[in-house]
């Protein structure tokens, strides 16, 4: 970003010149994440979450390249290079797998605070829609390399999710049950789907860092957001990333390292199924087959359409859970109020909040037994999601009357009320 | 055009979940039959299921060691009752030394299994040999068809993962072998086609009520300590457990030590890196 009052690289040593000169990857390190990338002030520790999806990543692709030196992608020795081997044999192999395992969660744990921390504070809307766009194909992709590397231990759920995820593909009307089989390379899951699995899931992760980078390029020519969704006005309104925000960022580092080593070293199985330490039968079908917790609110979505209407259900499920990733590309459209922060919106405050339970909730019957109460819950929960993006927020921005906006970032940082969390915004009024 | 659109797919999709939720709550309220909380209908199963007994292992929660003399207890267990049906194929008998028993020990131990699958040097035919510390616990039976054959159409499952591999671990097994009891009489009076099949046997534990494996532990002394403690069914049970968690979890000690050290390390450095951030920010009003 060219803000006119942005420290610039000197570089002082002999060698450091010749390499800004030769490949100025230093001067690019200052510009983006140092010293010479100014920052608005007034930021709360919901922007850590940015810095920790990419340490996320960056775990999962370390600990992934090296359980990958010990992994057999074979369908009959998949189970027991992982358990038999890597958990037993392999020299802190245990540590890896449940680093890697649990990593996953963290990133989705991260990714998502990250997401509604863009919901709330409008980091959607203009000028920085790219970066939003960006960040739904991040998303999109996180999914896919979840999905696939939860098949590679080839577990009873492994399997049988597979099994349920590629089935989508048979929904699509004519052509859908030649391209499962296409995709597959068999009529099920089977050695032939695991290979490929296996290669993609070591390919997409650098298709990720790749788009991050796009992401974090788009994000810098307007800047960052604030709280206050106010514009930055002048030197008074930032201070360069370095030192300021990496020091946040170091200390929230230090957080998420603390709450990934709990699950690492005390509750490694917490987050997942008994049912994967089962190695795949495919003639023995579980009795509940419910995908890892992230994938939760989604599968609640998919399994809401119990009824033909026009379409089999079995379609619109399918339809509506990847349509409900795909909407968000269209929320910088949807919602067209100029006011970028729900702390001054109390409507919208209010449907986002609405939002985030129901989302719970969905998440929470996603996970259940597909019993009567919870397929009705998950029914009204499903409505009000596609309502909240598609009727609520466009009309909520059509109508709404704002509570008045600081000035500029200074102003409501001297103030001292309003510009940060929404907590003190709810404490405020 | 974008939000028509939008609008029009959002109340497409809310419709389409309104005409789905409507028939599903008439099919629920039109179901006389009796139903659980969450409308699923009553069963056995959701009757009469019980939740896993704790066992009470040192190897439970955070600070959790094992108990090598229990684990060794039930490592006999596991020799002379379960053994003959079901394998431990992820266990190598060189892991013994988990147990607390040295070299010299694990090699006798697994001289003590002579049906080690090899192959006869000079014949070249099947043949079985004396188990080194290298090999792995053997399999009960040649194949699926031998231990379906031998138990009533079922496959006794391999061990080695069981207790990661249900709900409730150990205090599932260890409930699990204690449970064995007739089927209750308020049971057959309200489900009186839930009557466990011949050849299955009642136990509440188990997910489905009938399990095909009829109770291993049934009487007192089944099994000899040699170090003094009563081989009552509830102790025996509890050993085995205790010795599967072990198969399942060998690094546990490790991962809970480590674990430690891990979460003081970062408390502290976190506190550090606390501590820098508002020196950094010191005179900056935020």
């Amino acid at each position: 970003m060219s803000f006119p009052w942005a420290n610039h690289y000197e570089p002082k040593q002999p060698f450091m010149r010749w390499l800004d000169e030769k490949l100025p990857l230093p001067r690019l390190a200052y510009n983006a994440v140092g010293a010479g990338y100014p920052v608005p002030r007034n930021l709360n520790y919901f922007w850590n979450f940015g810095v920790l999806a990419g340490a996320a990543l960056a775990i999962q692709i370390v600990t992934g390249i090296v359980l990958a030196m010990h992994y057999h992608s074979d369908a009959a020795t998949a189970f027991s290079s992982i358990n038999g081997t890597i958990m037993r044999d392999v020299n802190a192999g245990w540590f890896l797998r449940y680093a890697h395992a649990n990593g996953a969660s963290m990133f989705f744990i991260v990714v998502y605070t990250h997401i509604f921390r863009g919901l709330y504070y409008g980091s959607y809307k203009a000028p920085r829609e790219m970066v939003w766009l960006l960040g739904v194909v991040i998303f999109l992709l996180m999914m896919a390399t979840a999905f696939m590397g939860y098949v590679l231990p080839w577990g009873q759920m492994s399997f049988w999710g597979a099994q349920v995820i590629t089935g989508f593909f048979s929904a699509i009307p004519g052509i859908g049950e030649t391209i499962r089989i296409w995709l597959l390379g068999g009529y099920a899951p089977d050695d032939a789907a695991l290979n490929r699995f296996f290669s993609l899931h070591y390919l997409l992760p650098f298709v990720i860092a790749a788009v991050i980078i796009l992401h974090i390029w788009a994000l810098h020519i307007p800047g960052s957001g604030n709280p206050t969704g106010v514009d930055v006005k002048g030197e008074q309104d930032t201070v360069p990333f370095h030192p300021y925000y990496t020091a946040k960022d170091g200390f929230g580092l230090g957080v998420f390292l603390l709450l990934f080593a709990a699950l690492v070293f005390f509750f490694p199985d917490m987050l997942g199924h008994p049912d994967n330490y089962i190695a795949a039968n495919p003639l023995q079908t579980p009795a509940h087959i419910v995908p890892e917790w992230y994938f939760w609110p989604f599968y609640a979505i998919l399994r809401s359409f119990t009824s033909d209407f026009i379409l089999p259900a079995k379609l619109w499920g399918v339809l509506a859970m990847f349509g409900s990733i795909l909407l968000l590309f269209f929320l910088p459209w949807l919602d067209s109020s100029p006011i970028r922060s729900n702390n001054y919106r109390p409507k919208a405050r209010i449907a986002f909040w609405v939002l985030v339970l129901d989302v719970l909730i969905l998440g929470y019957c996603g996970g259940s037994p597909a019993d009567p109460l919870y397929v009705i819950v998950a029914q009204v929960c499903s409505a009000y999601y596609f309502l909240h993006f598609l009727v609520i927020l466009p009309w909520i921005a059509r109508t709404e009357r704002p509570v008045a906006l600081p000035n500029s970032i200074t102003e409501a940082v001297l103030a001292g009320k309003g510009g940060t969390s929404p907590a003190e915004t709810a404490l405020a009024h | 055009m974008v939000r028509w659109i939008a609008a029009l797919v959002g109340l497409a999709f809310a419709g389409v979940l309104a005409i789905a939720l409507v028939i599903t709550v008439w099919g629920v309220a039109s179901d006389s039959t009796p139903k659980i909380w969450t409308g699923a209908p009553k069963s056995a199963e959701t009757e009469f299921h019980k939740h896993p007994r704790d066992a009470g292992l040192s190897s439970a929660g955070v600070f959790g060691k094992f108990d090598k003399q229990q684990l060794q207890r039930g490592f006999q267990v596991y020799k002379e009752v379960c053994s003959a049906c079901h394998s431990l194929k992820y266990v190598a008998f060189r892991d013994l030394t988990g147990l607390g028993y040295s070299e010299g020990q694990v090699k006798a131990i697994a001289a003590g299994f002579d049906n080690i699958p090899s192959i006869n040097p000079d014949t070249g035919e099947a043949a079985t040999r004396k188990g080194v510390p290298a090999d792995h616990f053997p399999l009960a039976f040649a194949n699926d068809i031998a231990a379906r054959a031998a138990n009533n159409n079922a496959i006794p499952p391999d061990l080695s993962y069981m207790t990661r591999a249900r709900h409730g671990g150990a205090d599932y097994v260890y409930s699990l072998l204690t449970g064995y009891q007739d089927q209750p009489a308020a049971l057959l009076k309200e489900f009186p086609d839930a009557k466990t099949p011949n050849g299955l046997h009642f136990n509440p534990y188990f997910a489905n009520l009938n399990i095909a494996m009829p109770p291993p532990l049934r009487s007192e002394g089944q099994v000899q300590y040699s170090d003094g403690t009563k081989p009552t069914v509830d102790n025996m049970a509890r050993d085995v457990a205790a010795f599967l968690v072990w198969t399942a979890d060998p690094n546990l000690e490790t991962r809970h030590q480590y674990g430690f050290m891990a979460v003081i390390f970062l408390l502290f450095s976190s506190l550090l890196a606390f501590g820098a951030y508002r020196n950094v920010w010191r005179d900056v009003k935020h």
